[in-house]
């Protein structure tokens, strides 16, 4: 196979816009390429000075988040099949720019230190029991790779950056508020602190998410629920917690 | 750039010759983010030790994330059996005898408790009908005994063990590479560390009366591997530098699955648990060929055992089109497929078009994982170096001459909390150490070096070669010629690399770091082939053509490389006699 492809590539360093271009480079197709292994392609045979976050290249870690044809996208999981023609790949808007197709998405960090921990309830009986049933809800959850690309999507985020903690966190938040052990109760962070409000239900965190997540629907509705039930009648509170512990 | 974009870094970054540093200071220096190196966070943060812990990547993205099967712990929670010795056994024979005797002890003993613990930290295990912790079979473990979330075993370890570093507020500088260890001249005691903040391409130095290397295996210095692209040995060549003893490192597994094709996930892992479900290989024309080669234990015989079967069937011809051979889980149907195997049904799907509960999968065997690395006292992990402590992956002494599954997170779990607490201990009465100007000058300026380069190596493609000549002489088979001739091609890449070349500024310079990487590669790589031509026998991961037979007389021994002068040295340590109500336990193995 000799076809080429043409990879549109963002360049520059931090905010110093003098620095920001497009490169293009013809990279040969192969049966089956993804975007990150024509960025490799690149960086040991055209130009080794391009720069790109990856790690585990299996779509296991979430590090090589990026926007392909101005979506976001995990470059290992995005075949260049998808594609005719040019295919542009650039860093992820909603984060800093480190250089190239890198961002700095460490800030957020603070957010989840924020998130009040899984704390378990004071059960006597060791080693704890409970059921597959139970674990289902907040495993989902759990299937995270914190890319970040949900954070990317969303448009509460963008215009209202400081005040809404983001779809990837509401979706940890509830993952702890799902778990079957768990004694504590996050609605009055997700509505003091979080700024659950400002998400208006779009849906497009989880029509990017590589694992797949209902984020919108099986973590962020049911948190609204309790945020708005609890907010109201803290007796439903109580009753929750009661026959969580059945 | 059209529409939104958030503020970036600043644009100008440090410059090419800049020669300063920035100082961070703790007690504990912890290399590495995985789950050895946020487990001994953790312990030596409640042992009252002031403690950084440092990574190349991201917090949250070690190479543990990939990790599917299971954590092994004799719970024996669905197999009542089950019990610490029986795993202890299991760990010490299928470890071909080579492995530490009272490491194996540790483990088998502490990985329970590590288990529940974990599991009172937050993480979501599988569970049985009465509502226990669920447990799955798992190749050469007498019985099933791999604790598991779905199969995503390593993300939840990862994330759980994360969320108790935040909740105890241990500070983690990520997009950290750390180049050296550095000993005070006068005592010879680790006083600091060194390395580069990528993000910013300014140095780093920690003055730390102890460093733990978790820095995890080495599994890039191949071609085909299920390895994270962090996996270059950059523990094993920090502390070798810093005049360490290294260990078993011929030993590196060979997972007998991984992907083949398309090209681009070549040795991507396809998890054991496949087999745990009832996976079976079979060849071109259909046999179920581990008949042959283990008819008792079939596709679950020891990892080494099924990878050379495998590698027999495809170079006597007998492989499948593309040149691995067949697993077929479709007998187990749909329902069953997507529900224990949720990641694999769509790694296939997403990766290779595939629908494995059409079709069969095709695999071969990839570079999997390290037994050997940092020789370590068993209780304390701690290094030949004192104030060096290493666990996990990058220390070696537990899995012999081969790996159980599962065997390593429960590695990592109980030696990460051992090597937290003894490194806490051990600074709690150690003085501050110096750090010599000279040994920061020194180090700057071998850090400095590939910008000076001007049309030099390409770092990306030196990194490559070193994996094609790793992959070609140093694979599943060896011999002696091979090894003689990949050591001399491994030595004339060595001679190439002064010659790389950094391209552009320090911020965030991947081929910069990649450079350092390859250099680390290189020394390990030497390390691992060194060993190999010494070992005149075939044990466990090890095979040499020329030696196809276990010799017991001779090769009870591990292989320890040292620095010797300006040079590389072998050394063999007979490997440590277990007391006499262990040794029964080992009978017949
Ligand atoms: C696909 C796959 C599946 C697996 N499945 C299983 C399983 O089911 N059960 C099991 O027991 N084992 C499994 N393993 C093996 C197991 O996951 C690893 O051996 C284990 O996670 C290693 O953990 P670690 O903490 O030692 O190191 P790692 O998780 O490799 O972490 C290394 C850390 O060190 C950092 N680092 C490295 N070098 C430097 C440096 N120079 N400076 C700063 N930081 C550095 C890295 O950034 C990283 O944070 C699997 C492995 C793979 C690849
Ligand atoms: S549903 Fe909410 S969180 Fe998701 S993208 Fe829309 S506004 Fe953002
Ligand atoms: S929820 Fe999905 S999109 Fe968001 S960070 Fe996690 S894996 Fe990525």
């Amino acid at each position: 196979m000799s076809k080429a492809v043409r990879l549109r590539v963002f360049r520059g360093t931090g905010n110093d816009p003098t620095t920001f271009r497009y490169d293009t480079f013809d990279v040969p197709a192969e049966e089956g390429m993804v975007v990150l292994n024509a960025i490799h392609y690149v960086q040991s045979r055209l130009d080794s000075s391009l720069t790109a976050r990856w790690n585990c290249k299996a779509g296991r870690c979430g590090s090589c988040a990026v926007e392909i044809n101005g979506t976001p996208h995990l470059m290992c999981k995005t075949s260049l099949g998808m594609y005719d023609g040019e295919v542009t790949v650039e860093p992820m808007k909603a984060f800093p720019l480190i250089r190239d197709l890198v961002t700095d998405t460490t800030a957020s960090r603070d957010t989840a230190g924020a998130i009040p921990p899984f704390t378990p309830r004071s059960v006597s009986k060791r080693p704890w029991l409970f059921y597959q049933g139970d674990v289902e809800r907040s495993r989902e959850l759990r299937k995270c790779i914190e890319c970040f690309l949900c954070q990317d999507a969303c448009h509460a985020i963008r215009e209202h950056a400081a005040d809404y903690i983001g779809p990837r966190w509401v979706a940890k938040a509830a993952s702890f508020d799902m778990h079957p052990m768990d004694g504590s109760n996050r609605s009055k962070f997700l509505r003091e602190e979080g700024g659950l409000e400002y998400c208006n239900v779009t849906k497009c965190c989880q029509e990017v998410c590589p694992e797949h997540i209902a984020i919108t629907d099986d973590a962020i509705i049911p948190e609204k629920e309790r945020v708005v039930d609890e907010h109201y009648d803290p007796l439903v509170w109580i009753y929750r917690k009661l026959k969580k512990r059945r | 750039m059209s529409g939104f974009r958030s503020k970036g870094h600043p644009g100008k970054g440090v410059a090419t010759d800049d020669a300063s540093y920035e100082t961070m200071t703790a007690d504990v220096l912890i290399v590495g983010s995985g789950g050895a190196g946020l487990r001994a966070a953790i312990e030596s943060s409640d042992a009252g030790a002031s403690t950084l812990v440092v990574c190349k990547t991201l917090l949250g993205k070690a190479h543990t994330v990939m990790a599917e099967g299971g954590i092994a712990a004799a719970l024996g929670n669905v197999d009542p059996g089950d019990s610490w010795q029986v795993h202890l056994r299991d760990t010490i024979v299928e470890g071909q005898r080579l492995g530490n005797w009272r490491m194996a002890e540790i483990l088998a003993k502490e990985a329970i408790d590590r288990v529940y613990e974990l599991e009172e930290y937050g993480a979501l295990f599988d569970r049985t009908a009465y509502g226990k912790i669920m447990q799955r079979p798992f190749g050469a473990h007498t019985y099933r005994r791999l604790c598991y979330i779905g199969d995503r075993t390593g993300l939840e370890l990862i994330r759980t063990l994360q969320d108790q570093v935040f909740k105890r507020k241990i500070p983690v500088m990520d997009d950290v590479e750390v180049t050296s260890v550095f000993k005070d001249p006068a005592t010879g005691r680790v006083s600091g560390a060194f390395g580069i903040n990528i993000r910013t391409g300014g140095f780093l130095l920690f003055r730390c009366k102890a460093v733990i290397i978790a820095t995890g295996g080495c599994g890039r210095v191949y071609e085909v591997t299920s390895n994270s692209y962090e996996s270059t040995g950059d523990g094993a060549a920090l502390a070798y530098r810093a005049g360490a003893d290294l260990m078993d490192m011929e030993m590196i597994q060979f997972h007998p699955t991984g992907m083949i094709s398309p090209a681009g996930v070549r040795g991507m892992l396809v998890t054991e648990a496949v087999r745990g479900e009832g996976g079976m290989l079979t060849n071109a024309s259909g046999e179920r060929f581990m008949e042959k080669y283990d008819p008792k234990r079939m596709e679950l015989s020891a990892r080494d055992v099924v990878a050379r079967s495998i590698y027999t069937e495809m170079v006597e011809g007998r492989g499948s089109s593309n040149g691995g051979v067949y697993l077929d889980i479709r007998g187990r149907g749909a329902d069953y497929i997507k529900k224990k195997l949720p990641s694999m049904y769509s790694q296939f799907l997403e990766f290779a078009g595939i629908d494995i509960t059409k079709d069969r999968m095709e695999v071969a065997p990839t570079v999997h994982y390290q037994m050997g690395g940092i020789r370590v006292e068993p209780d304390s992990c701690r290094s030949t170096v004192p104030g060096l402590f290493a666990a996990g992956e990058a220390a070696s002494g537990l899995h012999g001459a081969n790996r159980l599954g599962g065997n390593s997170l429960a590695d990592i779990l109980v030696f990460g909390r051992r090597a937290g607490l003894a490194a806490a201990e051990y600074a709690r009465t150690a003085q501050p150490g110096r750090v010599a100007e000279y040994d920061a000058g020194d180090e700057m300026a071998r850090l400095l070096a590939p910008f000076k380069v001007k049309g030099g190596q390409n770092p990306f493609a030196l990194k490559e070669k070193i994996a094609s000549v790793m992959w070609k002489y140093v694979g599943i088979v060896r011999s002696g010629e091979g090894l003689a001739k990949g050591l001399e091609e491994m030595l004339a890449i060595a001679a190439e690399s002064k010659n790389l070349e950094a391209k552009g500024g320090r911020t965030y310079n991947q081929s910069w770091v990649d450079s350092i990487q390859a250099w680390n590669m290189l020394l390990v790589c030497e390390a691992i082939i060194r060993s190999a031509i010494e070992r005149k026998e075939s044990r466990g991961a090890h095979t040499r053509s020329d030696y196809p037979d276990r010799d017991d007389a001779h090769w009870t021994v591990n292989v320890i490389v040292r620095r010797k002068g300006r040079g590389m040295g072998c050394e063999f340590m007979p490997v440590q006699k277990p007391p006499p109500e262990l040794e029964s336990l080992f009978r017949g193995g």
